[in-house]
């Protein structure tokens, strides 16, 4: 047990999010309500309230503070940093799916974009043709054959299935910028990492907000076809209508 | 002799006959898509309303551009799924005309969010006995993933039209079935009408932004 001492924050989260999980698949019964796609929609809809509400007066008004003052040149460094940085676990990723020619391209962009793209400011591997990948731990599970189990939406990170918000989990204990040692720049580089990541969400709003009769089944729904397309590497076979 | 009408409708047939043939039937999918695709693009990155969001003047430009190259039929068909069938040609009319309404508004909020963006089209083969075939096309965006953008399209009488358009794997049209089946338990098809009516007008209603 001696390992437990050394916990670190992301493992804690990481108890928590499990811990919720139990939860909610035990709610889930009692709760089950209409739709197959969605058996936990009561607890859904709620949390989905909660992170309206945190999106609207905190997530949001940041993003876009952001997007409007940073010039085009650091948004696109901040994008391409937090990219490279990602492409080892994406490598390794596409290592355990078997697409180890896709493996070899994600360690090659590494170690480019590391050295030639200065610590991955820029993205000099793709104008090479080394294609970008598109891989997480929640992907490769469903590779292996894991269920998805029923849908969830989480305040802050989303929506996830319970497959990949176990895969979330995972992705988390392997994420460089959790293993920063030195806390207040690791914390500095999750935040704005989080805001890189919700401007770049800005444009889906308005589709979203616009089009969407629902906007919680809208959102669920997109993220479903989006994560069946990621699986299959942007090339889902055609469903039956 | 000759009836002047009867010459004047058979030049018409066959003028009409030689335009759209020039003009559709020997356009490939992907050229078609790549056409109107750049067309857009390039109006866009010259009009400094549009830049700023203004919404009204994209729809315009879609309507115009866009639109004569899609099926909305055949799109509101799909994104009903089962429920069309159940709905009375009338019903599919309306139901066709404000689904386009809200999915022209849609497709122009995905088409201008993204700034900076670069089209790359993607390698594209068919048979010539092909009538359905999908059209891939990825949006590049400095400092971003690479955005999917793909077009279903349907050989019809008059030309290639699109019936689907799938951005970032989510179908802007099959996107919408869990909700529309829920709006036609909750007030049958006619209750779907009203509800996609009311967020047309909602939307018509709101200030430019």
């Amino acid at each position: 047990m001696t390992k437990s001492l050394g916990l670190s924050g992301m493992q804690k989260g990481r108890r928590w999010a499990l811990a919720g999980l139990a939860a909610v698949a035990f709610a889930g019964n009692a709760l089950a309500e209409g739709n197959p796609k969605d058996p936990y929609e009561g607890f859904n809809r709620a949390m989905f309230s909660v992170n309206e509400v945190i999106d609207k007066y905190a997530a949001k008004p940041v993003a876009q503070v952001y997007d409007n003052v940073a010039p085009l040149p650091v948004k696109a460094g901040v994008g391409n940093f937090f990219g490279n940085v990602g492409d080892l676990w994406i490598g390794v990723n596409s290592a355990l799916q078997g697409k180890l020619g896709d493996a070899g391209v994600d360690v090659g962009r590494l170690l480019i974009n590391s050295t030639v793209g200065i610590f991955g400011l820029f993205d000099v591997a793709s104008e090479l043709g080394l294609e970008k990948h598109d891989e997480d731990f929640g992907q490769t599970l469903a590779v292996w054959g894991v269920g998805s189990g029923g849908y969830l939406f989480w305040p802050i990170i989303g929506p996830r299935n319970v497959r990949d918000t176990g895969g979330w989990a995972v992705d988390s204990f392997a994420d460089p910028v959790w293993q920063v040692t030195d806390v207040p720049v690791r914390n500095s580089l999750v935040g704005v990492r989080f805001v890189d990541i919700r401007a770049s969400l800005l444009p889906a709003d308005k589709v979203v907000e616009e089009g969407a009769l629902d906007k919680y089944a809208y959102i669920r729904d997109a993220y479903q076809q989006r994560r069946r397309n990621q699986i299959f590497d942007g090339r889902p076979p055609r469903l039956d209508d | 002799m000759f009836d002047c009408s009867v010459m004047k409708k058979l030049f018409t047939l066959f003028f009409a006959c030689f335009v759209s043939g020039a003009a559709f039937a020997q356009e490939a999918p992907d050229a078609l898509v790549q056409r109107v695709t750049d067309d857009v693009l390039e109006i866009i990155r010259k009009d400094k309303d549009i830049q700023n969001g203004d919404t009204h003047k994209v729809i315009e430009l879609v309507d115009k551009k866009v639109l004569p190259n899609f099926n909305f039929t055949h799109m509101t068909a799909l994104a009903l799924g089962k429920e069309w069938r159940k709905a009375s040609p009338q019903q599919q009319q309306q139901l066709t005309s404000e689904f386009k309404t809200l999915l022209v508004r849609t497709y122009s909020n995905a088409l201008t969010g993204y700034k900076n963006q670069k089209v790359v089209y993607k390698p594209f083969k068919m048979a010539p006995t092909d009538t359905d075939v999908l059209v891939r096309t990825e949006v590049n965006q400095p400092g971003g993933k690479p955005v999917q953008l793909d077009y279903s399209l349907e050989k019809l009488d008059g030309g290639w039209k699109v019936y689907d358009v799938v951005v970032a794997g989510i179908s802007l049209v099959t996107n919408y079935r869990d909700q529309f089946g829920q709006e036609v338990r909750n007030g049958g098809i006619d209750g779907l009408i009203a509800s996609i009516a009311a967020k047309n007008k909602s939307l018509e209603a709101a200030p430019k932004k």
